[in-house]
C-alpha cells in the first residue's frame, strides 16, 4: 500500500492560516454535534450524514483552491459548504428546511447549493455527481479559463460506473479536475476490504494513466498539500489528479444508523480518535509554539457562538410560502 | 422554398445555434470524426472543430453526466445519444441531475442542456433496440420533451431547445431521417410546448407525434374516402403538452383517437386521454381511442414486428369505432 | 331459408326484453306478421312478430326470461331444414332468470346500499339497469341544454349508448316524433337577451328545470252541474270530472299559447297545437299518454281516448308515439283524496297541472256562508319560459272556464 504523505515542518508565519484551518475544523466538529441533536429533536428530517471525524480532508483540500474554483460533493457535505464560507446560518436554516437555507429549504441535508462560491451541491445518488465534477472542468477548459473543478466523494463510490468512465475521459482529454477520494472505510456497513478486489483506490488512477496520490486524510496539513499539487497541476497542466485521504468517520453512516453497529467494533472507534484531525493539529500547533490554550479557548468559544446563532436563525427562520411548491421546476 | 431531409434540418440547426452562440457544442459517440452515427453532425467538425464536436467513449452515464456538468459551468451541450436505447445507461444523469438540478439547488442553477438521438423502431433490430421512450421522460417534471415529425419542425424546435434554459430530450425518429420536406432558407424558431394541426378536421381528431403523424396522415386521406373527416394533431411537444390545442380541437370533433409508437401502459396517450376527459368530458360523444405499439418486447421477425407497430389500418379502424361509422 | 327470430328493440329505450308468453309452439306454421310472443319492455307489453313464413322449429328464449336486445330467441325455418349451425351462433348471453339470480348473491351483502326499493323487477333479475341510461357525456350535456329526455331517445352506439347523432336525428325529425304535429304547427321564437339571462340565473339558483307554483282555488259548482246533466243523458260515454279539466286546460292553452311551449336550451318552441300528456299512475310507476290536438276534440272524445289510453297504460300496452310528445300535462290525484301537491315538470314541456280532489267547502257566497264544491289547482312553471304573471293569467283562464263551463261551448 502507497504511503501517505505527511507535512513534516510548519511555517510560523502561517500562524493565521493554521488558526483558520483549525478554527474551520472546530466549527464542523461542533455544528455536526449540534445538528445531530437538533436532528434527535426532529428538527431536521429525512437523512442527515454527519462528518465528523473526516474534517481535515473538506478543510484542507478546500483551503487549497482557489475562490473561483468548482467544488462538487457528495450527500455528506455540510463540512464542504462550511469550508466553502457558506455560512452556519444558511447551511442549519437547510438543514431545518427553511426558505433562509442555502437551497431555500427545497434541498436538505444532501442538497446544500452555494453557486456564489462555486459550491455545486451535494449529491446524493452515490457517485452520480462524479462526471457532473468532470463537466464543469470541461467546461473550465472549454471556456479557457484556469478554474478547476473539484470533487469530493466516499471510497464506496470508486466501484461505480460513473467514476471509472469520469475518470477514463477526464484522463483522455486533459480536464482541470481534482478527484479526492474521502476513503472512511465503509460505505454505510460494508467495508472496503469486503467491496473493493483492489482496495488501494489511488491505484486505480493507473488505468487511466492519471496523476495520483495518498495522503493522511486525519492530517489538515497534509491533506492541504497534496489538494495544493493536484490543484496546480490542474491549473497550469490541465491535468486530473485523483487524491485518496485516508480518514475515517466516528458517527453512524446516517443518524438513522447505530455509531458502530455490527460492522465495525467499539474498540475500532476509540484507536482511530487517537487520530483526530482537530486534536491532532492543536497538538502540533501547542508543540511548536504556534497556539496557546487561551487562544483555543477563545476559538471555541466563537465557534459555539456561531453555531448556536446559526440554530436559533435556523428556528425562527420561515417555512418556505406553500407557493414555492411549483416554482423553480423549470427556469422560465 | 428549399427541400431538406430530417436529418439535414437536424444539422442545419446544429450548425446555425453553434454559429450562433460560442457556448454550443456537440458531444457524443461517433459525431465527430466518423460524422455522425446517423450523420446528423455531418461536417460540423470540419467547421467547429474538435474543441466543440466532441467524440466520446461508449460511456453514455459518465458524458451525459459531463454535459450536465458543463450545463451547471455556463455552457450549453447538446449530447447525442447514438440511440435513445443506449441513454438508459444515462438516465440517472438525466432525471436525477438534470431534470432535478433547479429545483432542488433552490433556483440556483439552471441546465440548459439538450439531449438528443433517434427513438423509436427502425426495421428489425429487435427487442433492445427499437423502443420509444417518449413516456418515460415526459413522466419528469423538470424536463421538456420534443420529438418532431417534420423537417421544418425537427430544425425550428432543435433552435428552440438548444436555446430554452432546461433540459430537454429531444427524440428524433430514427426512420424519418430521410424524410424530406420544405424548410425556409431564414432562420426561425418553433416555441416549444405548441402542437400542430397537421390536418384539419370536423368528425374525429387523431392526436399523434414522431413517426405516428405520417400513419394518422395516411389514415386521414383514407377516412375522408369514406366520409369521415379526420383533424391530425402533431403534438411535437409532449412536456409542455399543448393540452389548449387539444381540448379545441376535441370540442369541435367530439371524438378523439391518440396514436403513438410506444408502449400503451402509462404511456402519452394515457396523459393526453386524463386531460381530455377532464377538460372537455360534456364534449365527448365516445370513448377515446388509442392506437400504440404491441405491448410487448419488439419481435425480430419482419411480420411480427410489422404488426407491433401502430398501423394506418388501426388507426382507421379506431377512428370509425370512436365515429360510430363501424 | 332459415330466420333467426331475434329481441327487437321495441321501445325506444328499450335494451332488453322479458318474454312474457309465446302465442305459437315449436312446430306450429307461422307467417309474416304472426304475433310470436308478447314481449315487456322497460315501458309497455309489446308483440314480437314473425318476420318470415315457415315453421317455428325452435323457442331459444323461454317465458319468463330477459334476453338482451339482439339477442336470437327463436329459429323459424323450414320443416326439415338444419337449423343446428343457427343454434350453435347463439350467443351465450341469453340470461334466464335462474341464472341471474345465481349470480347476484355474489356481491358482499353489506355492501348493499339503502337505495330506495327498485320498481317490480319488471327485467327479471337485473335492477340496477332498470333506469339506466347509457349516454355519452355529450349526448347527456346537449340533452340537458335543449331540454330533452334521454329516456325518450333510443341510442345508435354500443349497447344502446344514446351519443349525439341520435339527439341530431331527434332534433331533425322532431315534429315527426309526435307525428301528429306537422311543422306549421309551431313557431320558434329565438331568446332575447334578457330571457336568455333570466333562464341562465334561475338554473344557476334553482337546478336544471327552474320551477315555481301557482295555486288557484276553483269553484266547481257549476262544472259538476255540468257534469251531472251531460251523464243524465244516458249516452257513453260518462263525462269525469278530470275529463271536463282536460278539455278546459286544452282550450285555455289555444288561448295561452305561452305556456304551450317546450324549452330547447337555445329557443323556445311554442306549439299552436294541444297535446295533452295526462298522468296515469300504473301498477310500477307512472305513464304520462298524450291527447293529441286536444284541442280540436269534443268534450266526449276527450272522455273516449283518455278512458282508453288509461285503460291500455294500466295493460302496458302503449306504443311509444302514444307516451310522447305531449306539449303540456296534467295529473290528478283527486280520485286518491289529495286535496292539493304540485307535479314535477316532464322536459321539455314548461308546465303541468296538478288537480286535487274536489271537495265541499263553507265558502263564503254571495255575502253569506255556504257550503260549495272546490278544487285546488297548482300549476308548477318552468321559469326559463313562464313567468309568474303570464302562468297567472293562464290560470285565471281555467279557473274562469272551469266555473263557467259554458265557456267551452262559447
Amino acid at each position: 500500500m502507497a504511503q501517505p504523505a505527511t507535512v513534516t515542518e510548519l511555517n510560523p508565519e502561517q500562524r493565521p492560516f493554521y488558526h483558520e484551518l483549525l478554527r474551520q475544523m472546530l466549527l464542523i466538529r461542533v455544528f455536526e454535534e449540534r445538528a445531530g441533536e437538533a436532528y434527535a429533536q426532529g428538527k431536521i428530517g429525512g437523512f442527515c450524514h454527519l462528518y465528523i471525524g473526516q474534517e481535515a480532508v473538506a478543510v484542507g483540500a478546500i483551503a487549497a483552491l482557489r475562490p473561483d474554483d468548482y467544488i462538487f460533493a457528495s450527500y455528506r457535505e455540510h463540512a464542504h459548504a462550511l469550508a466553502r464560507g457558506t455560512s452556519a446560518r444558511a447551511v442549519m436554516a437547510e438543514l431545518f428546511g427553511k426558505v433562509t437555507g442555502c437551497s431555500r429549504g427545497k434541498g436538505g441535508s444532501m442538497h446544500l447549493f452555494d453557486v456564489e462560491r462555486g459550491f455545486m451541491g451535494g449529491h446524493a445518488i452515490v457517485g452520480s455527481h462524479i462526471p457532473l465534477a468532470a463537466g464543469a472542468a470541461f467546461a473550465c477548459k472549454y471556456l479557457g479559463t484556469d478554474r478547476i473543478s473539484v470533487c469530493f466523494f466516499g471510497e464506496a463510490a470508486a466501484n461505480i460506473g460513473a467514476f471509472h468512465e469520469t475518470l477514463n475521459m477526464a484522463a483522455l482529454w486533459k480536464l482541470p479536475a481534482v478527484f479526492i477520494c474521502e476513503n472512511n472505510r465503509y460505505g454505510m456497513g460494508t467495508a472496503l476490504e469486503r467491496a473493493a478486489a483492489v482496495y488501494d483506490i489511488a491505484q486505480r488512477a493507473c488505468a487511466y494513466d492519471m496523476a495520483s496520490e495518498v495522503v493522511d486524510g486525519m492530517d489538515v496539513l497534509a491533506v492541504y498539500e497534496a489538494t495544493r499539487r493536484a490543484a496546480q497541476r490542474a491549473r497550469e497542466e490541465s491535468r486530473p489528479t485523483l487524491i485518496e485521504a485516508r480518514t475515517y468517520r466516528y458517527m453512524g453512516h446516517s443518524m438513522a444508523d447505530p455509531i458502530h453497529g455490527h460492522y465495525r467494533t467499539k474498540e475500532e472507534l476509540e484507536e482511530q480518535k487517537k487520530r483526530d484531525p482537530i486534536q491532532g493539529l492543536k497538538r502540533r500547533l501547542v508543540e511548536e509554539g504556534l497556539l496557546d490554550d487561551e487562544e483555543y479557548a477563545e476559538m471555541e468559544r466563537r465557534v459555539n457562538q456561531e453555531v448556536e446563532d446559526a440554530l436559533r436563525f435556523a428556528d425562527e427562520s420561515p417555512d418556505p410560502d406553500l407557493s414555492e411548491l411549483y416554482t423553480d421546476v423549470y427556469k422560465e | 422554398m428549399p427541400v431538406l431531409t430530417y436529418r439535414d434540418a437536424l444539422n442545419q440547426a446544429l450548425r446555425e445555434e453553434m454559429q450562433r452562440d460560442p457556448n454550443v457544442f456537440l458531444m457524443g459517440e461517433e459525431v465527430g470524426v466518423y460524422q455522425g452515427a446517423y450523420k446528423v453532425s455531418r461536417g460540423l467538425l470540419q467547421e467547429f472543430g474538435e474543441h466543440r464536436v466532441v467524440d466520446t467513449p461508449i460511456a453514455e452515464l459518465g458524458f451525459a453526466g459531463i454535459g450536465v456538468g458543463a450545463a451547471m459551468a455556463g455552457l450549453r451541450p447538446v449530447i447525442e445519444f447514438m440511440t435513445w436505447n443506449f441513454a438508459l445507461l444515462a438516465i440517472d444523469e438525466v432525471v436525477n441531475s438534470a431534470a432535478k438540478m433547479l429545483y432542488m439547488s433552490g433556483g440556483q442553477i439552471p441546465i440548459p442542456i439538450v439531449f438528443r438521438g433517434p427513438g423509436g423502431a427502425a426495421l428489425q433490430l429487435a427487442a433492445q433496440h427499437s423502443q420509444a421512450f417518449e413516456a418515460w421522460y415526459a413522466h419528469v417534471p423538470g424536463l421538456k420533451v420534443v420529438a418532431p415529425s417534420t423537417p421544418y419542425d425537427a430544425k425550428g424546435l432543435l433552435k428552440s431547445a438548444i436555446r430554452d434554459d432546461n433540459p430537454v430530450v429531444f427524440l428524433e425518429g430514427e426512420m424519418l431521417y430521410n424524410v424530406r420536406g420544405e424548410v425556409p432558407e431564414e432562420e426561425y424558431l418553433i416555441p416549444l410546448g405548441v402542437a400542430d394541426i397537421k390536418r384539419p378536421g370536423d368528425d374525429v381528431t387523431v392526436i399523434c407525434h414522431s413517426k405516428t403523424v405520417a400513419v394518422a396522415l395516411k389514415a386521414a386521406e383514407e377516412l375522408a374516402g369514406e366520409g369521415i373527416s379526420a383533424e391530425v394533431i402533431d403534438l411535437r411537444t409532449i412536456r409542455p403538452l399543448d393540452t389548449d390545442t387539444i381540448l379545441k380541437s376535441v370540442m369541435k370533433t367530439n371524438r378523439c383517437v391518440i396514436v403513438e409508437e410506444g408502449w400503451p401502459f402509462c404511456g402519452v396517450g394515457a396523459q393526453v386521454a386524463y386531460e381530455i376527459q377532464r377538460g372537455a368530458f360534456d364534449y365527448l360523444d365516445a370513448p377515446i381511442e388509442r392506437v400504440t405499439g404491441a405491448d410487448v418486447p419488439m419481435p425480430y421477425n419482419k411480420h411480427l414486428e410489422r404488426a407491433a407497430k401502430p398501423a394506418v389500418s388501426q388507426v382507421i379502424e379506431a377512428a370509425k369505432r370512436a365515429a360510430y361509422a363501424d | 331459408m332459415a330466420t333467426k327470430v331475434l329481441m327487437e328493440a321495441l321501445s325506444p329505450t328499450m335494451e332488453e326484453g322479458r318474454v312474457v308468453e309465446w302465442l305459437k309452439a315449436e312446430g306450429e306454421t307461422v307467417k309474416a306478421g304472426d304475433v310470436l310472443a308478447e314481449v315487456e319492455t322497460d315501458k309497455a307489453v309489446m308483440e314480437l312478430q314473425a318476420r318470415a313464413d315457415g315453421v317455428l322449429r325452435k323457442i331459444l328464449a323461454p317465458a319468463g326470461s330477459t334476453v338482451p336486445v339482439g339477442d336470437l330467441v327463436a329459429v323459424i325455418a323450414g320443416p326439415d331444414e338444419d337449423i343446428s349451425a343457427l343454434l350453435e351462433q347463439r350467443r351465450p348471453a341469453t340470461r334466464s332468470q335462474e341464472p341471474a339470480a345465481r349470480t347476484q348473491p355474489r356481491a358482499p351483502e353489506t355492501k348493499v346500499t339503502p337505495a330506495p326499493a327498485p320498481p317490480a323487477a319488471v327485467t327479471g333479475g337485473q335492477p340496477e339497469r332498470a333506469d339506466r341510461i347509457k349516454a355519452s357525456p355529450l349526448a347527456r350535456r346537449l340533452a340537458r341544454e335543449r331540454g330533452l329526455d334521454l329516456a325518450l331517445i333510443s341510442g345508435s352506439g354500443p349497447g344502446g349508448r344514446i351519443v349525439k347523432r341520435d339527439l341530431e336525428r331527434i332534433e331533425a325529425a322532431r315534429p315527426a316524433i309526435p307525428a301528429a304535429i306537422p311543422a306549421a304547427a309551431y313557431r320558434d321564437v329565438p331568446l332575447t337577451q334578457m330571457r336568455k339571462t333570466i333562464a341562465r340565473r334561475l338554473v344557476e339558483s334553482l337546478g336544471p328545470v327552474p320551477h315555481f307554483f301557482l295555486t288557484v282555488e276553483v269553484d266547481m259548482e257549476r262544472a259538476w252541474d255540468a257534469r251531472e246533466a251531460l251523464n243524465a243523458l244516458g249516452e257513453e260515454p260518462r263525462i269525469s270530472i278530470n275529463d271536463i279539466i282536460l278539455k278546459v286546460v286544452a282550450t285555455a292553452l289555444t288561448r295561452h299559447p305561452e305556456c304551450n311551449a317546450w324549452w330547447q336550451g337555445d329557443h323556445i318552441r311554442y306549439f299552436n297545437e294541444v297535446h295533452l300528456g295526462m298522468a296515469v299512475a300504473i301498477e310500477d310507476g307512472l305513464i304520462t299518454p298524450v291527447l293529441r290536438n286536444a284541442e280540436r276534440k269534443s268534450l266526449r272524445e276527450i272522455a273516449l281516448e283518455a278512458r282508453d289510453l288509461a285503460e291500455r297504460a294500466r295493460a302496458r300496452k302503449l306504443k311509444p308515439e302514444e307516451y310522447t310528445g305531449s306539449t303540456f300535462s296534467v295529473s290528478n290525484l283527486g280520485m286518491l283524496g289529495i286535496d292539493e301537491f304540485t307535479a314535477v315538470i316532464n322536459p321539455p314541456e314548461a308546465g303541468i297541472i296538478a288537480v286535487g280532489a274536489v271537495t265541499q267547502q263553507p265558502v263564503v257566497h254571495n255575502g253569506s256562508v255556504t257550503v260549495r264544491r272546490r278544487m285546488r289547482l297548482t300549476m308548477s312553471c318552468d321559469h326559463r319560459v313562464i313567468d309568474g304573471a303570464t302562468g297567472a293569467r293562464f290560470l285565471q283562464t281555467v279557473k274562469r272556464m272551469l266555473e263557467n263551463p259554458l265557456a267551452l261551448v262559447w
